[in-house]
């Protein structure tokens, strides 16, 4: 699984994509979060973090799959 | 309509694509670099975006803009990279027959834009610089 990361959370992770390995795989957006404030806690100090699947915003319990563009999306601030 | 995410937005193709006869007012707001934010001398903004997703944030934007106000033409244009003071990073501009809906769907469409689209900011000041809005 691919995740793309955009503003703060590309500078937090160090890198503009982040791989998540077969064996600790999310099944869920909330998964997700939850794996990645523990690997990055820094991301809990956001105002808030959404996640978009296949660039469209996407809730807590919707479902992940390997094949879908996964994307962090930081508080945005565009204008 | 016309949606885009420009490096550099000119404003007379904004304002040529908003031409049209059945207009009777024209509306664009523009959003320029300001040189302060927060009490601190600004020296530059970076923007980025995460684009097919900002693409289609703004489409959903510059639909419901049509379906509550009669509309001739809409655009939107949004610059990317680096941008100095003065200069143009945003354009919301609206055609119609009266200028009431052309005032109030500007407004609407900038003001939606900032809560939704997956755009970036980062503020450059004198000694650092940050990501605006990431941090309560």
């Amino acid at each position: 699984m691919n995740i793309l990361l955009f503003g703060i959370t590309r500078d937090i992770v160090g890198a503009s994509h982040l791989q998540v390995e077969p064996a600790e795989r999310p099944k869920t957006v909330g998964q997700l979060k939850q794996w990645l404030a523990g690997q990055y806690p820094e991301l809990k100090n956001l105002s808030s973090l959404a996640v978009a699947v296949d660039s469209e915003y996407a809730e807590d319990d919707a479902l992940l799959s390997p094949h879908q563009e996964i994307a962090l999306i930081p508080p945005v601030s565009g204008g | 309509m016309l949606i885009k995410l420009v490096n550099q937005i000119d404003l007379n193709e904004a304002f040529q694509y908003l031409q049209t006869p059945a207009a009777g007012g024209t509306n664009l707001f523009i959003g320029t670099v300001r040189d302060h934010a927060q009490g601190k001398q600004v020296v530059k903004l970076v923007f980025e975006a995460y684009a097919p997703m900002a693409l289609k944030e703004l489409e959903k934007i510059a639909n419901q803009a049509k379906a509550n106000w009669p509309i001739e033409k809409l655009l939107i244009l949004h610059a990317l990279g680096e941008k100095q003071i003065g200069e143009p990073v945003v354009v919301t501009g609206v055609a119609s027959a009266h200028r009431n809906a052309a005032f109030e769907a500007t407004r609407f469409l900038i003001d939606e834009l900032k809560k939704t689209v997956p755009i970036w900011k980062k503020e450059y000041y004198q000694d650092n610089s940050i990501w605006v809005n990431a941090h309560p």
